[in-house]
């Protein structure tokens, strides 16, 4: 494989540079200050992109052009948005329970940090790289859902305590076919490193080199990761027409803020986990067959290409949203208990025999 | 029956929980107040609570003349503006006995059906809308928009067009008005496969209306349901056709009956009386007879002392006015008997025992517009 872009110089500099000034002590904590820096800015940037996707997506799917005031096609929405919530007065609510209420978007925030974590966007480039990644992934997101049942519970509003509850059931429902369908790759690579994943597929992303089992795991990750990050058709938990909005309903200003740009990181780091696990990760996509063309794609830079696939899984999520009506709570624990676990029980179990067989590619 | 009796209360003993939806909710579409007690998803008990935007139009009636109350009467559905003016021009022209030109009578029942198609479209976006597909709402108001433009070319206004008075209309046709209704006959035609790629044939949103809100026939009729709920339960109940007026009699069209009583039947059937509205159009835009649009009449008008009734479908179902005149210048008393009132008695029978989803949707089929319940 071709390795022309590596962020590994970069890193190595930086180091020295720190090392050499600050010594050991201050080195590492320059590290972690850079680290934070970089990763809150990744974030932030990251939302403010997405939102105005979003936002555009959306309205040239309504017949309308969106945002269009504010910057050139109104690229600056997003920051105005941002400038106003800042300003707006944090509201909290009489006989709410005033520490959880205050505390629940941080854990919201902050769990959806710690999933970036172990996410490698390039050769060489990524922050932590334990050899449980995915199952680190997995077993940080699911604590997010605490973080809204107390903001359900503390806000002392019934529409919040419903949206609370019903976020509860399906995250923790649908937590289970989103593992196995990530389970079923797992099996096959043999690694639960993200790095290591992503070099299994070098000759070939899971998706294409898993036969069946890879294509249904995708489908049911896709499911099943939309249900978890409460959106649309699965957005109950803040079903606007049912629950005005469910378990952010109190919330204002930056609190609320926090709530919107977690749920906009989720959506970023399960697209991540779909393009590392399914789509190559950053490897560059290589048809059987055609030399020039793969060589042509291996000089395409590996941010580009890692960036790329989470946007088009983004795009996918954003497509759903507004196309679809949404589901009721019993038929979206009907789905996921009656078809998509069973479904993926099964799933797991013939990607293990495949693997057995080794009749992967 | 006491006001304490009515509002339910929650009970801290045991696991049932009341909410209040509304008066400001986004899926009442209006100030409607339905106090629900919810055992976890579940509705146990469902009570709606109205008059938030009562205004006593019935009582402002009698203080005014003949030509004037019907100004009053857009202001209730303002989705069928046109047909709840018609039923007052009706009532009048029946004191009166006189003859409309047949002008006249081509042009109201243009403007009824597309009155008709225009709530029914919007009707069709807030239903996607209240089940959470947010874009067939703007597929549906661009449709409307082109409806709402021939309104404000002929009518001068939008949504309260007070057109349709006693004698005939108020103005005759714009020029355009014949290529413009061609245009949305046309575009609808097209765009009616873009409603059945976003709902109706969507899966998600037939398993949330298939067997959901199901009215039985005895039901709607013991609580004296009208339109499309009715027909969707099977009851014929078409003004146009049981009790022709305006020259419906002369025209080819279907009452569209539905037998399963559910909210996709509702759905349905709507969408099917579209498609009739559509046909109607279709008969008369390229006959509409040359003459008068507007009887002679004078200008204060007083019926002859006695009752009058007259009775008008709009797009909710029978619009029905009772007057009783004692021979002055302006009627003793005004009845309107309106759709959405009857049509919201059926919300407790269908609701009762299904999820707060289901609410939702079953509102959304319901159709309800509020201003016309309170009045």
């Amino acid at each position: 494989m071709l390795l022309l872009y590596t962020s590994n110089l970069f890193t190595h500099w930086i180091h020295s540079k720190l090392l050499s000034t600050f010594g050991n002590v201050g080195a590492f904590a320059g590290e972690l200050l850079i680290v934070g820096i970089s990763i809150i800015l990744l974030v932030v940037v990251m939302a403010i992109i997405m939102i105005y996707m979003e936002r555009k997506i959306a309205a040239f799917m309504q017949l309308r052009l969106g945002p269009m005031r504010v910057g050139f096609w109104g690229s600056m929405q997003a920051f105005a948005d941002v400038v106003k919530l800042l300003l707006k007065e944090c509201l909290t609510p009489d006989k709410a329970d005033k520490f959880l209420f205050g505390f629940a978007p941080f854990l919201v925030l902050v769990v959806s940090f710690l999933a970036l974590a172990p996410i490698s966007y390039a050769p060489g480039f990524q922050l932590w790289n334990p050899n449980i990644g995915i199952l680190y992934i997995t077993a940080v997101s699911s604590i997010g859902v605490i973080g809204i049942l107390m903001a359900g519970w503390s806000s002392n509003n019934k529409y919040s305590l419903l949206g609370a509850m019903r976020s509860g059931a399906q995250i923790v429902s649908y937590e289970l076919s989103a593992g196995l369908s990530i389970l079923a790759i797992i099996v096959m690579c043999g690694t639960l490193s993200t790095q290591e994943i992503i070099q299994s597929q070098a000759n070939g992303w899971w998706i294409f080199k898993g036969h069946i089992p890879a294509i249904i795991a995708f489908f049911i990750f896709a499911i099943a990761s939309t249900a978890e990050l409460n959106r649309a058709p699965f957005d109950l938990a803040e079903a606007e027409q049912e629950l005005t909005a469910g378990f952010h309903t109190e919330y204002s200003g930056m609190q609320f803020a926090m709530f919107f740009l977690s749920e906009y990181t989720n959506m970023f780091i399960v697209s991540m986990i779909g393009t590392t696990v399914f789509l190559g990760g950053w490897m560059p996509l290589h048809i059987g067959g055609l030399d020039s063309f793969n060589h042509v794609m291996d000089y395409i830079p590996h941010l580009v290409w890692f960036f790329g696939k989470v946007f088009v899984s983004i795009f996918v999520i954003i497509w759903f949203r507004w196309t679809f009506p949404r589901m009721r709570i019993d038929q979206l624990l009907k789905l996921e208990w009656k078809y998509l676990l069973p479904i993926s029980l099964v799933n797991l179990v013939l990607a293990a025999f495949i693997s057995i067989m080794g009749w992967h590619f | 029956m006491e006001i304490e009796d009515k509002i339910l209360q929650t009970d801290s003993k045991s696991e049932e929980f009341v909410i209040n939806v509304g008066p400001q909710h986004p899926s009442t579409h209006g100030v409607l107040h339905l106090q629900i007690k919810l055992d976890g998803e579940q509705i146990k008990n469902i009570e709606p609570n109205l008059g938030y935007i009562h205004r006593g139009i019935e009582k402002m009636c009698e203080s005014m003349g003949y030509k004037q109350f019907i100004f009053l009467t857009s202001r209730m559905d303002y989705l069928s503006a046109h047909m709840n003016n018609q039923a007052c021009s009706l009532i009048v022209e029946k004191g009166l006995q006189i003859e409309i030109p047949e002008r006249a009578k081509v042009i109201r029942i243009l403007m009824c059906e597309l009155t008709r198609l225009a709530s029914h479209q919007l009707w069709w976006g807030c239903t996607g809308l209240d089940m959470g597909a947010v874009s067939p709402f703007f597929y549906a108001f661009r449709e409307r928009e082109m409806i709402l433009e021939i309104f404000e070319e002929t009518c001068g206004t939008r949504l309260t067009m007070n057109y349709i008075t006693p004698g005939g209309v108020m103005a005759d046709l714009h020029p355009d008005f014949v290529r413009k209704v061609k245009e949305v006959v046309n575009q609808f035609k097209i765009n009616i496969n873009e409603y059945y790629q976003l709902l109706t044939g969507n899966k998600i949103f037939q398993s949330r209306t298939k067997g959901v809100g199901r009215l039985s026939k005895e039901d709607a009729i013991s609580f004296a349901c009208t339109g499309p709920i009715a027909r969707a339960s099977g009851v014929t109940c078409d003004v146009r056709k049981r009790h022709p007026y305006d020259g419906y009699e002369k025209l080819d069209f279907q009452e569209i009956i539905a037998t399963e009583g559910d909210c996709f039947a509702r759905y349905l059937v709507r969408i099917e009386e579209m498609k009739q509205s559509m046909h109607i159009i279709e008969q008369l835009i390229d006959n509409i007879p040359e003459g008068n649009y507007r009887e002679k009449i004078k200008g204060v008008i007083k019926l002859p002392a006695g009752e009058y009734c007259q009775r008008v479908e709009t797009a909710r179902g029978e619009f029905g006015v009772y007057i009783v005149s004692d021979g002055t210048s302006k009627p003793y008393r005004v009845k309107f008997r309106t759709p959405n009132f009857s049509n919201l008695g059926v919300l407790k029978p269908t609701a009762t025992g299904s999820k707060i989803g289901d609410l939702v949707a079953i509102m959304a089929t319901l159709d309800l517009i509020i201003p016309d319940i309170d009045r």
